[in-house]
């Protein structure tokens, strides 16, 4: 296990960063069982983008760094994103009776999800082809 | 996002002065914290297992929906909410590096280990906030 403290100082940073922007998304629209939870669900998908983006592009473009996905994979983007927020809505919405709202949300998060990273992926591999 | 409480409707709560600057401040250490954890989590289960699948991220999202559905189930003020909830578990907890695992692993060539990755976290997390809710509601 990585105990680089720089490391662990930089995914501080990134999570600290990331939540507060999911936090303050939450806090200005609260959601409801029987809606679709966008405040989750934009932070999710825009995270999944963006991990696609740095992960690839630090894997594959840059010269080997200590911080920067610490920083921007492992803080940024997992403190932006969260699962159990996810689960408990979906939780929410069974509790409610919205079958259908929560069989959408989960399907359309994890498909939406899944195109994100792949898109954030093949925006760094398509400028790499092209320089 | 500079301190402004938001969420208040129709002047219901409209004068709670909750959430403050020092609970933002609050935020933002505890997602570090929250972050912290995930990274530490990771390395103990993934340094156990036999990194052919994210076990790491599985046992972190797992145990994050635990409690975020006990914290719920607690009914607990707005401010001890935001802060034990949304920011220490919701940072501990993470969607991008799941999505980014599956996908990883679909590029493997492991579609049955990826499908998995997408249906035990689910099935288990959806179990997990369930439970936690029923924990915390009972207390």
């Amino acid at each position: 296990m990585n105990k680089d403290p720089r490391a662990v100082a930089a995914i501080f940073a990134g999570g600290a960063l990331g939540a507060l922007a999911r936090a303050g998304l939450a806090q200005a629209f609260p959601s409801s069982p029987a809606h679709w939870p966008w405040p989750t669900f934009a932070v999710n998908i825009l995270g999944a983008f963006l991990v696609g983006y740095f992960v690839t592009r630090l894997q594959e473009r840059l010269p080997l760094s200590s911080y920067r996905r610490p920083l921007l994979g492992t803080g940024l983007c997992g403190g932006l994103t969260t699962f159990s927020t996810m689960q408990v809505e979906l939780v929410h919405m069974l509790n409610a009776g919205e079958y259908l709202l929560a069989f959408a949300y989960g399907l359309v998060s994890v498909a939406a999800g899944c195109v994100a990273v792949q898109v954030g992926t093949a925006v760094v591999r398509r400028v790499r082809i092209r320089a | 996002m500079r301190g402004r409480p938001g969420g208040d409707r129709g002047g219901a709560s409209g004068a709670d002065p909750g959430v403050n600057a020092l609970v933002w401040l609050g935020v933002v250490v505890l997602g570090g914290v929250g972050a912290v954890l995930r990274f530490s989590v990771d390395g103990l289960v993934s340094a156990r297992t036999s990194g052919l699948f994210p076990h790491g991220t599985l046992v972190v999202n797992v145990s994050g929906a635990l409690l975020l559905g006990l914290l719920g189930g607690l009914a607990l003020d707005e401010r001890v909410a935001l802060l034990a909830g949304t920011a220490l578990v919701g940072a501990y907890t993470t969607f991008s590096t799941w999505m980014f695992e599956t996908l990883r692993l679909a590029e493997d060539r492991q579609p049955s280990r990826a499908a998995a990755n997408i249906a035990v976290s689910l099935a288990l997390g959806l179990a997990a906030a369930a439970l936690g809710a029923v924990m915390g509601s009972a207390v």
